[in-house]
């Protein structure tokens, strides 16, 4: 099945496509002798694209194979199966020196801004290292344009000799940013960039990535789970489940008019700021959390969810367009909730009302 | 009035430094009384954690220096001997810390590690101790927790390894639970099963909580108090009524403000507090947040320039702010 472009462009070919997508972790045991006892399905089997320009968010409950699938798509993963083109190309099992060219289009932000930026370098050092690893000589020079880049981030171009302890968590993701924009990149693969900032330094990274896709064009990966944030930054978004897609749509599309249990599940649990929150429904999920070790059959939200039916348990439920939904909104459930259900309505569980 | 449970009074931390001195906390007073939430919420290095770490008595005495008072249960912890403070953590008090990374060693099983602490506060066997390390994970939402108790941390996701965090601090069943960020690096799902966890456990066993967070949405769902702070210092407190719903400093509007939400329009850029973070060596004079704040203007720039706003008035619903209640009604207006 063939995904259509996002909402708001047409039919450009994509930038990054995923088909089949798979990444098993084998689980070893044992005091002394270990064997394998089993495997982790952290991705199974997942289809995406990314066109260029765009940003996808992909939110999905802990442990469902996010950071792994942001991991598999930069490479810094060897998949178990299925394919990762990239601008048209299979680079699935390419090579190190085949990859080389490529590496540097693609651009990984990472969650923790204390661990992930080498505390005896300086900024103007962390930000250089890629272009000295690729070779790449930029026409004004590589310290020029590292200033250049500090500038775009919003930092003081005169804090190239400083180091990370000097800098607050929001100033050390935008060094991290600025890292990532080094070696001019098409795709950012960003995980979970703005989860352990403050509201307010968060809000400022936000704006800056928003205001970079805008003047630059850089595709992004966005991964994430506050879906809040997530609205403000994708034009779609994919929702992940025990190592499968099983929702993507517009952004609209899918905060407005969600099909799957498991989406309204998400958007129901969002905590608001206002004190009468603590009224608000909210979707609880009960049954049993399955486990990626050996996910349950047929759909596997099945465990948790309110309207699984036999159907359910013996047939997996393909990701596919829905009657009543919008080109692009693509839906994996046998039985989804009505076109005309808003997101922010809740569907409560009768077993547990 | 009597004493809460936890009552901290006045405490200052500072470290000293290179540089100079970081005043981390300057003049903190709060009490949780038991079976209640203190949701502390603030700008990143506003001395959230160094405050979580001064009541549990983490600091190393050679390089933070500490005054004021922290009595929990009646008792002054500042200044206790190490073999006290080491009997109350893990038994009386209990953290879950900021990070779960660096606060799990790589080297052993997530098992073998949750199931130490139970040993060293109740003398269990190896076996009761697994066993009760299974239960927890079971508890926290870990999945087929009998075949995961034996992972190591690196081959638990990002929110699997917060979750392991919050069994160890649980193990024990504490009185007073401090949870630096408890649900920062969870889907919602997650965290909102984490956040029933803990209600239930505060309802079961009365403890008290200080729930450190910068999601004003946990705070409002969870919190019975909040205490907001700036520079290290408390400028707002009060129920999560009065703090969310009303609130009263132009810091606490700041923060309100630059927060996502899924009902505001998407198109239009976030609002952060503008500005940068203070220096916490040269703290700003009169009010910290003075470099920052609209309304010196209003409340006199030469007052807010010189003058530190006390919290006030002592007990409710306080901020520590010149401007008068009436012009801050009046903008909020
Ligand atoms: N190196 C590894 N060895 C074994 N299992 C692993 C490894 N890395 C990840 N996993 C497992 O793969 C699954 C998916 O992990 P992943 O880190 O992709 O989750 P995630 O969606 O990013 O979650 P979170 O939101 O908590 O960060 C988890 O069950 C995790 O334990
Ligand atoms: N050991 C230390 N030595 C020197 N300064 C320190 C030390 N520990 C903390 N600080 C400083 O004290 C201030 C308060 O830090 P703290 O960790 O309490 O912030 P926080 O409010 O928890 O922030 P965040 O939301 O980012 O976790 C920061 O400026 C920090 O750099
Ligand atoms: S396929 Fe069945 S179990 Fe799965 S989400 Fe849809 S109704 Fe629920
Ligand atoms: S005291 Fe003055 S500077 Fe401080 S918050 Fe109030 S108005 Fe702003
Ligand atoms: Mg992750
Ligand atoms: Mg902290």
């Amino acid at each position: 099945m063939k995904e259509t472009g996002p909402t708001t462009g047409t039919a450009a070919e994509p930038l990054l496509e995923l088909s089949g997508l798979e990444k098993h972790f084998p689980i070893m045991s044992g005091l002394v002798f270990k064997r394998q006892v089993g495997r982790v399905h952290a991705v199974d089997g997942i289809d995406l694209a990314v066109y260029p320009g765009e940003t996808l968010g992909l939110v999905g409950e802990s442990g469902c194979g996010k950071s792994t699938t942001g991991r598999l798509v930069a490479r810094l993963l060897e998949p178990t199966g299925g394919t990762v083109r990239y601008g048209g190309r299979d680079i699935t099992h390419a090579s190190r020196r085949e990859l080389r060219p490529i590496r540097a289009e693609i651009q990984m932000i990472f969650q923790d801004p204390y661990s992930s930026l080498n505390p005896r370098h300086t900024v103007g050092g962390i930000i250089r290292g890629p272009m000295e690893i690729n070779g790449i000589d930029p026409p004004e020079g590589r310290e020029r344009r590292v200033r250049e880049l500090l500038e775009i981030v919003g930092l003081n171009p005169e804090h190239y000799n400083r180091f990370p302890h000097e800098f607050s968590g929001g100033q050390r993701q935008r060094i991290g940013v600025a890292r990532a924009l080094a070696l001019n990149p098409r795709l950012i693969v960003a995980d979970e960039p703005v989860s352990a900032l403050d509201v307010s330094i968060q809000a400022q990274v936000v704006n800056l990535l928003r205001e970079l896709q805008r003047e630059l064009g850089i595709a992004f990966l966005f991964i994430a789970h506050d879906l809040a944030v997530v609205r403000h930054f994708s034009q779609r978004v994919a929702v992940m489940y025990l190592g499968k897609i099983v929702e993507i749509a517009g952004r609209d599309s899918l905060y407005e008019r969600p099909r799957h249990p498991y989406t309204h599940a998400l958007l129901s649990a969002v905590p608001e700021a206002e004190p009468e929150g603590r009224a608000r429904e909210r979707i609880r999920l009960a049954g049993d959390v399955p486990s990626p070790i050996d996910p349950p059959s047929g759909c596997r939200f099945r465990t948790r969810c309110w309207k699984a039916q036999e159907k359910c348990a013996s047939e997996e439920p393909p990701l596919v367009r829905l009657e009543g939904s919008p080109e692009g909104h693509l839906t994996a459930c046998h039985f989804p909730e009505a076109p005309t259900v808003h997101g922010r309505d809740v569907v409560l569980d009768p077993a547990l009302a | 009035m009597s004493t809460p449970f936890l009552s901290v009074q006045d405490l200052t931390v500072d470290f000293h430094t290179e540089d100079g001195v970081v005043h981390a906390v300057d003049g903190l007073s709060f009490g949780v009384e038991k079976g209640t939430t203190l949701g502390v919420v603030g700008e990143s290095g506003s001395g959230k954690s160094v405050t979580a770490l001064a009541v549990l008595g983490l600091h190393s005495p050679e390089t933070a220096k500490m005054s004021g008072g922290i009595l929990l249960d009646g008792r002054e912890l500042i200044g206790a001997p190490r073999s006290v403070m080491e009997r109350i953590r893990g038994n009386k008090a209990a953290m879950i810390f900021q990070d779960p990374l660096t606060s799990l060693s790589p080297y052993h099983t997530i098992g073998r590690q949750i199931g130490e602490v139970f040993r060293r506060h109740t003398g269990a066997s190896r076996a009761a101790a697994r066993d009760r390390a299974i239960e927890m994970l079971t508890r926290v939402g870990i999945p087929q927790p009998k075949l995961r108790v034996d992972d190591y941390p690196h081959q638990f996701s990002g929110g699997m390894r917060q979750r392991a965090m919050i069994a160890m601090a649980l193990v024990c069943d504490p009185d007073l639970l401090i949870a630096d960020e408890p649900t920062t690096a969870l889907d919602v799902t997650v965290q909102a099963q984490i956040l029933d966890l803990l209600r239930d456990l505060q309802e079961q066993t009365g403890t008290a909580i200080i729930l450190i967070t910068h999601d004003l949405g946990v705070v409002a769902n969870t919190a019975h108090e909040v205490l907001v702070m700036y520079a290290g210092r408390a400028v707002e407190r009060g129920t999560v009524r009065e703090v969310l719903g009303e609130p009263h400093h132009p810091y606490t509007w700041g923060l309100l403000a630059s927060m996502p939400r899924l009902s505001t329009p998407v198109d239009a850029p976030l609002r952060p507090v503008r500005g940068t973070p203070p220096s916490l060596i040269n703290v700003p004079s009169g009010c910290p947040f003075h470099p920052r704040c609209d309304y010196p203007a209003l409340a006199g720039p030469e007052l807010c320039r010189t003058e530190r706003p006390e919290l006030s008035p002592r007990h409710g619903h306080g901020d520590a702010c010149h401007l008068t209640l009436a012009q801050k009604q009046e903008i909020v207006r």
